[in-house]
């Protein structure tokens, strides 16, 4: 456990850049430390393996003040990751990883083996990276090794400073998903630092909201998304996790327009087949909605019709089309949009304004999550007006949905889309 | 008039061999004093944000650059005498800027980001001079060395004129008895030597260095 006793940090120049801290970073969690650049979170982060000495107050890790602890022993039990990834360009992987452990004098058959378990357990296969070097590593395999290079040592505490935001998206979730993994085997006191509301409600066992130098609100991502201290908190939380307090449409139920989803894969009538396939694959959906130059909703092709005439070349989608049996306008209440797709079995159902022009798509992804982000609102007001929400309520969601985050959500829109 | 070359060797290579060792004496003494001097101050300023003194240090390196070499060899007779002292002194002040500023620029290159992580994993001051920084910026000392090298080499060959020996007492006495075999001979075999040196000394940068240099390379993409 790591405790911050009265923190205060000022620089030579009286910038104050932390003001009284008091925390506690729980055994074997996940601390989160977030907020706006210049709110101290690095700042905090560092004082734990004495980067920074602070100006005042004690930190203790483990019940010992560090102050009382040589920096450079303090350092060598505590695992650091950090966003340029640092790792040492002239060493091999295996001498990258095994640099805390050398550092402590571990006999060397202790450290290859404790080296090769690593690298096994990131799924770099040993035989092939440890000899290898790090330019020869892509972006996310070199920061698997800066992860595994913390941890070769065995350290109780982890510090990581914004260790995945300067990879690419797919890595970055990659690594997210590695660390959560690795962290119910390893049940380390993890100290993250991250400025991604995301990644730190996809990752936290509790969060630590920082502005100016102090603790916002501190608490679990549950909590801090359903009882957001204050304006600050939700307007960094941002308004797509809370949609709460719109004070527009009192109580009103949503209508298609809120639903809908607005650019789905569409098509001029004059593309030929082979186009019109190409697209579907390109977007992943399984149907095209035909709209003409004057944005006009004429018809819907799905990839049956399409194989089914492929052989012909001279045919347009428009020869294939059918038309659209079902439309509704942006404000048709979500509920009687519903209604008419369960009853005719559909599996969207286009949005039209005036006079068919085509505006959007209801989807059972998009109407889902619609749903979950509604659901997610009305257990943030819990407290002060349930009764307003009631509504929505009987779409139970798992309150996982908040923790497994966005991915998820837009894989099913797309899976539904067309 | 080859036949006069090939007289002129067989007659004469053991005092074309004396010569060559003096040569090389007199240049690898002074680059090595060069080194010992500039190294260790270039890792030195690297590491310190006193900008006078940067200033200063790096004035005083480039002054000792700008006088001409025929000048510093005079003035150094009556303060050193003749001899091959005053040689090596003058040719240690002049190999002391181009070592100075490669060693300078080696430190100065590794990436913060490296001696952060290097810092935060709990290596020492000295550590990380020695196992991270030092392996980092050799590639870039190495090559002011050898730079180096090669023209105190062809410089050495001034010394003679305070007496110093080495290839150019050849050429200084092939022009006062007008003998062009002795003048040809001092200047190729300083040339050889210069090349050779080279030669070798690249090799070692690229034998200690070629790991790090790639990665460092591929770490700036």
């Amino acid at each position: 456990m790591i405790r911050f006793t009265d923190v205060s940090k000022v620089y030579d120049d009286g910038q104050r850049v932390l003001n009284n801290l008091n925390l506690e970073m729980k055994e074997g969690e996940i601390t989160v430390l977030i907020g706006p650049s210049g709110c101290g979170k690095t700042t905090t982060m560092k004082l734990i393996n004495r980067l920074i000495a602070p100006s005042s107050g004690s930190i203790q890790v483990d019940g010992q003040d560090i102050a009382s602890i040589d920096p450079v022993a303090l350092r060598r039990k505590i695992g650091y990751v950090i966003q340029h990834i640092g790792l040492f360009p002239h060493m091999n992987i295996a001498k990258n990883v095994g640099v805390v452990p050398r550092l402590l004098k571990w006999d060397k058959a202790r450290i290859a083996a404790k080296v090769d378990e690593l690298l096994a357990m990131v799924g770099l296969e040993p035989q092939i990276y440890r000899g290898r070097y790090p330019s020869e590593l892509s972006g996310g395999q070199q920061q698997r090794i800066g992860v595994i290079r913390a941890l070769a040592a065995e350290p109780s505490v982890i510090l990581m400073d914004e260790p995945f935001s300067a990879l690419d998206p797919i890595s970055r979730e990659q690594l997210q998903d590695e660390l959560i993994r690795l962290q119910q085997e390893l049940k380390k006191t993890i100290v993250f630092v991250t400025h991604d509301m995301d990644e730190a409600i996809k990752l936290a066992d509790t969060i630590i909201l920082m502005n100016g130098g102090e603790v916002v609100q501190a608490g679990s991502p549950e909590r801090i998304l359903r009882h957001p201290a204050n304006d600050f908190v939700k307007s960094f939380i941002g308004k797509k996790r809370l949609q709460a307090d719109n004070g527009g449409l009192p109580d009103s139920l949503p209508t298609v327009g809120d639903v809908m989803v607005d650019s789905p894969a569409t098509a001029l009538p004059t593309r030929g087949l082979a186009e019109a396939m190409k697209m579907m694959e390109k977007k992943r959906v399984d149907s095209l909605l035909i709209v003409d130059k004057g944005k006009r909703l004429v018809g819907s092709v799905s990839i049956y019709r399409v194989l089914d005439q492929y052989g012909d070349e001279s045919k347009t989608v428009a020869d294939v089309m059918r038309p659209i049996e079902h439309a509704v306008g942006t404000d048709t209440p979500l509920s009687a949009a519903l209604q008419l797709m369960s009853t005719h079995q559909l599996s969207n159902l286009p949005v039209v304004r005036g006079d068919r022009e085509f505006v959007g798509l209801i989807t059972r992804g998009s109407v889902v999550r619609h749903m979950a982000e509604v659901f997610t609102d009305a257990n943030q007001d819990a407290g002060t007006n349930e009764d307003s929400r009631g509504g929505t309520s009987p779409f139970s969601m798992n309150t996982g949905t908040a923790q497994s985050g966005k991915p998820d959500r837009d894989e099913e829109v797309r899976a539904y889309v067309g | 008039m080859w036949a006069d070359y090939a007289d002129f060797l067989r007659d004469r290579y053991p005092d074309l061999l004396a010569a060559t060792r003096e040569h090389l004496i007199i240049s690898v003494v002074s680059i090595l004093l060069g080194v010992a001097l500039a190294v260790p101050l270039g890792i030195y300023l690297s590491g310190n944000r006193k900008k006078l003194l940067h200033t200063a240090v790096f004035s005083i390196a480039n002054l000792f650059q700008t006088i001409p070499s025929l000048a510093l060899l005079a003035v150094l007779i009556p303060l050193m005498g003749i001899g091959m002292r005053p040689a090596i002194f003058a040719l240690f002040l002049y190999s002391l800027l181009p070592i100075l500023r490669s060693t300078y620029a080696g430190f100065q290159s590794v990436d913060p980001a490296i001696l952060e992580s290097a810092k935060g994993m709990g290596y020492s001051k000295a550590q990380r001079l020695v196992q991270i920084q030092f392996p980092l910026a050799f590639p870039y000392i190495m090559s002011g060395i050898r730079l180096t090298t090669v023209y105190i080499i062809s410089w050495t060959t001034l010394a003679a004129l305070i007496g110093a020996g080495g290839l150019g007492q050849l050429i200084v006495s092939g022009i006062g008895v007008n003998k062009t075999e002795l003048i040809v001979c001092g200047a190729v075999c300083a040339i050889v030597l210069a090349l050779l040196a080279d030669r070798v000394l690249g090799a070692v940068e690229k034998r200690f260095s070629r790991k790090a240099r790639t990665s460092l390379d591929a770490s700036f993409i």
